[in-house]
């Protein structure tokens, strides 16, 4: 399928491959990052890298502490105690919106719309740099409409590519869960981020979207773009990632390939449950239902 | 029952200073609830600290009348100040309660003897307006516009509080048609998505605060030079629920809806006053007396503005999409 797949995992890691190992390009390095909440430990990783350019997984059954590992890593909540930082930029006590302008984008999984505006003023709120948004600035409209165009652009251009431009002019609220997902993750993409991290992108989404949101996955990583994603199920996870993060009860318990990680029989047992070789995962595969998705997203 | 005086009256009420204080409130209410979704139930006394800075300003210390709204406008922000940095990072419903609490402190505080060398105390304080008046440039003499008579002094609070809601007006379109406005929408609608965003949501909204409590005090300034008289007893809640109807009934996410709900706000309040006095005059409405009426048409009121935000939630001059979503 994708080349990634062919990545020796001595390009990846370094040394054995071992819950928390080392990277050989790490983009974001979590250190003893501990979150919680009266006597229950929601999170407690003891080091994580994310590697750079590659579409990376954090799987692992409910309540494993994924999502407020992601607050954590956002800003949106406080861990007790840990480090963590983005490009050699330590990022503990940062507000989400600084997180944010460091080029670390999330996605939350109950979908953000906003849905009194209209699909495009979403896309446009999404950009960075508009003198406009700054109170003076406002009021004079030749300041900023030069860069409102430009971002106007940007966003059709997504839009295009995210089938959603049919909706443009629509409020989100309009949109359907699938198409709020995907304006979410257009968005997110507004600012050109250098980390995305999309927080159960394919939850509560028909199959045939689920295909397609799969793909721009991909092309996020073809675009040079890091992909940090949650997701419960193995199968779609094993199509599209070429690493996997496992936590359980707020640890790391394994990384590795998904080919690797799913041989694990720890994992397999304790964490994905017994059925997981039944292949939901049948969708994944990008010809046979590449047909099937142009109707739902209109 | 003379009708065409009853809507003569009314179409003078529409238009009197009284409204404009009233728009002015609203316009600074639609900022803070229509746009950036903060409830405010305080917009009193944004009016009534933008007063009595200007108020205290000339009459206590002497200062001149353009350096005494500054130092009004001043307040007004500081006012803001202190209401939003404890509270805006909480959720929407603290800031409510610490507004309509901080409104009636501030009251109490105004009428309160111990201070009452400076704030005039339940008296208030009325020895300040003649800077104001000798600044009036209509000539004497009064002038007939067919529906109303008006006093030079009268065309000059007129002319310089509609000016204000003119001016005003127009800043707010260009503010809310900016990007600027269009965080504060995102901000209304969701605040953690515009926080992901990289957007300082704090910021935008004590901004928003800050703004629409300048609105208020502006009106609150024109209230008070109108009558020429500052009292506490009348920045009650009452004042601030009236805003609300008019900011309800015109529609909150708008420009034109707080002015134009204004002004029909207070020409029903007018008409429907005339009207039953009126009919009871004639003895058409046997079981009530005149006494009876302010209450009985308040009460009227109080049901039509609960229709319309059950069966028009987005005011008279709201989009009519926007509540096509259950949202």
């Amino acid at each position: 399928m994708s080349k990634s797949k062919d990545l020796a995992i001595d390009q990846i890691c370094i040394g054995d491959i071992a819950p928390g190992c080392r990277k050989v390009d790490p983009i974001l390095i979590a250190d003893g990052v501990k979150r919680q909440f009266g006597g229950l430990t929601a999170v407690d990783v003891e080091h994580v890298e994310i590697p750079r350019g590659l579409i990376t997984a954090l799987i692992g059954p409910n309540g494993a502490g994924k999502t407020t590992f992601f607050n954590l890593l956002t800003g949106f909540d406080k861990p007790n105690q840990g480090n963590w930082s983005f490009e050699g930029r330590n990022l503990a006590g940062l507000s989400p919106y600084k997180v944010a302008r460091l080029g670390m984008i999330r996605t939350f999984q109950l979908t953000k719309a906003l849905s009194l505006l209209t699909v495009i003023e979403n896309m446009r709120l999404g950009a960075q740099k508009q003198p406009g948004e700054s109170f003076l600035t406002a009021l004079i409209r030749p300041l900023w409409i030069r860069r409102e165009k430009e971002i106007t652009e940007v966003a059709d251009t997504l839009l295009k590519r995210f089938k959603l431009d049919a909706k443009r002019e629509d409020y989100a609220a309009s949109l359907s869960g699938g198409q709020r997902k995907l304006l979410e993750m257009a968005r997110a993409l507004m600012s050109e981020p250098k980390l995305i991290m999309l927080d159960e992108p394919m939850a509560g989404v028909n199959p045939a979207l689920t295909q397609s949101l799969l793909d721009h996955i991909k092309d996020l990583k073809a675009n040079g773009t890091t992909v940090l994603f949650v997701e419960h199920d193995m199968h779609m996870v094993r199509h599209i990632s070429d690493w996997v993060i496992v936590m359980a009860e707020g640890k790391v318990v394994a990384e590795g390939p998904p080919a690797t990680v799913m041989k694990d029989q720890a994992v397999i047992d304790a964490y994905l449950g017994a059925h997981h070789d039944s292949d939901l995962g049948a969708l994944a595969k990008p010809a046979a239902s590449r047909s099937t998705k142009k109707g739902d997203t209109k | 029952m003379d009708i065409l005086k009853i809507f003569t009256l009314a179409i003078g009420e529409m238009l009197s200073p009284t409204t404009i204080t009233f728009v002015l409130c609203a316009l600074g209410l639609a900022v803070h609830f229509g746009f950036t979704g903060l409830l405010n139930f305080g917009q009193a006394a944004f009016a009534a600290v933008g007063a009595y800075g200007m108020v205290i300003s000339i009459d206590t210390f002497k200062l001149p009348l353009f350096l005494a709204i500054l130092v009004g406008l001043v307040c007004s922000v500081l006012f803001a100040l202190i209401l939003g940095i404890p509270t805006l990072r909480l959720r929407a419903d603290y800031l409510a309660i610490v507004t309509i609490a901080t409104a009636e402190v501030f009251r109490y505080f105004m009428t309160t003897i111990g201070f009452s060398n400076v704030t005039g105390g339940s008296n208030g304080l009325s020895q300040f307006g003649s800077e104001f008046w000798a600044l009036n440039p209509i000539p004497e003499g009064n002038y007939n516009f067919g529906f109303a008579t008006y006093r030079a002094d009268q065309l000059y609070v007129l002319m310089v509080g509609w000016g204000a809601v003119i001016i005003g007006a127009l800043i707010l379109r260009l503010l809310m048609r900016s990007p600027w406005g269009r965080v504060l929408k995102g901000i209304r609608e969701d605040e953690d998505a515009v926080r992901s965003l990289g957007k300082n949501v704090f910021f935008y909204k004590l901004q928003a605060l800050i703004i629409g409590g300048l609105f208020a005090s502006v009106g609150g300034m024109i209230f008070v030079l109108n009558l020429s008289n500052v009292q506490p007893q009348v920045w009650t809640t009452n004042f601030t629920f009236t805003i609300w109807s008019i900011l309800l009934l015109g529609g909150a996410a708008t420009i034109l809806g707080p002015i134009a709900g204004g002004m029909i706000f207070i020409a029903v309040i007018s008409v429907t006053q005339g009207l039953m006095s009126g009919l009871v005059e004639l003895g058409l409405l046997p079981f009530l007396t005149q006494p009876d009426i302010a209450q009985i048409r308040l009460l009227l009121i109080g049901l039509s503005l609960m229709l319309l935000v059950i069966f028009r939630p987005q005011g008279l001059f709201g989009n009519k999409k926007e509540t096509q979503f259950n949202v």
